[in-house]
């Protein structure tokens, strides 16, 4: 991470970020998200702020863990900017500056889903929700009670996880801390 | 006969979509269609990981294409967000040179290379447009008219694209129901977004939007859903208690896999098919087709 480069340049390194150069505040980003109404800023109002350098207002905002990845943003685009990826850029810049939002569970529930992801290659739906209500907030997990009750009575919740073979798991690490040392995309 | 290497995906394999891995394996089986499981595939890359670190998610993402390559066969997917990751994937490093450098080399500490050449489809796509609507319409045993389905495609399966179906208005699903002798009902939303995987941490936010399309389906008249992608049926059917309890409406729609509809049409029967893991039963709907 480089202090000296404004963030708009370290958006632009992030493979689908470089877009944000040629938005015209159109705002048909924002009229065609489902989620709009439940950031503090719409994605529209965002891309103007990371242009004005407002990194850590930007970076703080609970906007892109509201992105639920619909890509109507993407399609609609009159100047193809592909905001969802957008959104993700941003959302990888915050995690690697340790400015998440705490106004959305968003972050710790991707958190939780990579740790399964990088540690066993695959990811179990019963450990990774334990997982995630253990780090997000364990009182919640009673409500889900009766959710995963009748998951269980039709047969639709396994206990134990799926494994690769050993060396399938060995060669996935491998790969990816190899990526960890090149460290990210910028 | 027609080949693949098939992606189930976590949830289609042995999470809460089972039954979409075992209906699509026995309905692609009873098409001619063989789809042999990709060796030691792990995670898709996922929408999750891609927002926490991008190349490490795309490394994920393409130890399966690397080994998908070796086989040198379309790689296929029943699940629409597996479905955008990696056809994404297979894009991004066209795209962005930067990244395919630091890709090859990650790659290359498993002893592995992959280079660009496997195609990447949705099980949508092969049935409706590889297998083809009038070969299906022809293999059709049991009488399903009168059935009122309402064609749920989600965003994923043809979103961002370029896909093999229109952005906002598709048909492939619409086309496939009325091949196998049911009627696709109007259904405004239709791809319209249930929330993904924001079910877990933003619960409210994806009722609302699951609330919406419910309304939609019924509202045109719908008796059951069918959906591409395992998130959706999760988010429709295992949520539409909690839709209910909160917006205080009366739902009671049973949200099919599309794959557990065209084996109805072939003959199969429900438990065969795993429709009764559906938490809303379609037994009632589905009783005068058995």
């Amino acid at each position: 991470m480089q202090r000296s480069k404004t963030l708009v340049e370290e958006i632009c390194a992030i493979p689908g970020g470089e877009g944000i150069r040629d938005c015209i505040q159109c705002g048909t980003c924002s009229a065609s998200c489902p989620n709009a109404g439940s950031m503090d800023h719409t994605p529209r109002m965002l891309i103007a702020m990371a242009r004005a350098d407002m990194r850590e207002e930007v970076l703080s905002s609970n906007a892109m863990w509201f992105c639920a990845s619909c890509y109507l943003c993407t399609v609609r685009c009159p100047r193809s900017i592909k905001p969802t990826d957008l959104m993700h850029a941003l959302e990888c810049l915050a995690v690697r500056q340790c400015l998440t939002s705490e106004r959305t569970r968003t972050p710790t529930m991707y958190r939780s889903f990579s740790d399964f992801v990088y540690s066993i290659g695959s990811v179990p739906e019963v450990g990774f929700m334990t997982w995630f209500y253990l780090l997000s907030n364990p009182l919640r997990a009673f409500k889900m009670a009766p959710l995963a009750l009748s998951l269980i009575t039709h047969g639709r919740m396994s206990i134990k996880a799926r494994r690769l073979k050993p060396e399938a798991e060995r060669q996935l690490r491998a790969i990816l801390d190899k990526a960890e040392v090149l460290g990210g995309m910028s | 006969m027609k080949y693949y290497t098939y992606f189930p995906g976590c949830s289609s394999s042995d999470g809460g979509a089972k039954a979409y891995g075992s209906s699509a394996l026995a309905v692609a089986k009873a098409l001619d269609v063989e789809l042999v499981e990709l060796e030691d595939w792990n995670c898709c890359g996922s929408t999750p990981y891609t927002s926490v670190d991008e190349l490490a998610s795309r490394c994920t993402s393409v130890r399966n294409l690397a080994l998908a390559e070796k086989r040198g066969l379309d790689l296929v997917t029943p699940c629409s967000s597996c479905y955008v990751i990696l056809s994404r994937t297979n894009s991004y490093l066209k795209e962005y040179p930067e990244l395919r450098v630091k890709v090859d080399e990650a790659l290359a500490a498993g002893d592995l290379e992959y280079h660009g050449t496997v195609r990447v489809r949705h099980l949508l796509d092969i049935l409706v447009n590889d297998v083809g609507l009038d070969e299906i319409a022809s293999r059709v045993k049991r009488d399903l008219s009168g059935l009122k389905v309402a064609p749920y495609y989600g965003c994923q399966v043809v979103r961002p694209g370029p896909s093999f179906d229109h952005p906002e208005s598709p048909q492939s699903l619409d086309r496939l129901i009325e091949s196998l002798g049911a009627e696709a009902t109007p259904f405004p939303l239709k791809a319209r977004c249930c929330g993904g995987s924001l079910i877990i941490p933003e619960e409210d936010v994806a009722l609302g939007l699951t609330n919406k399309l419910l309304d939609s389906a019924v509202g045109g008249g719908a008796e059951c859903i069918i959906t591409v992608c395992p998130l959706c049926q999760t988010n429709l059917d295992v949520y539409q208690g909690k839709v209910n309890k909160k917006f205080k409406t009366h739902y009671d729609i049973p949200v099919l896999f599309f794959t557990q509809l065209v084996g109805l049409a072939m003959g199969m029967g429900i438990k065969e098919l795993g429709i009764e893991k559906g938490i809303v039963s379609a037994d009632k709907v589905l009783s005068r087709y058995m």
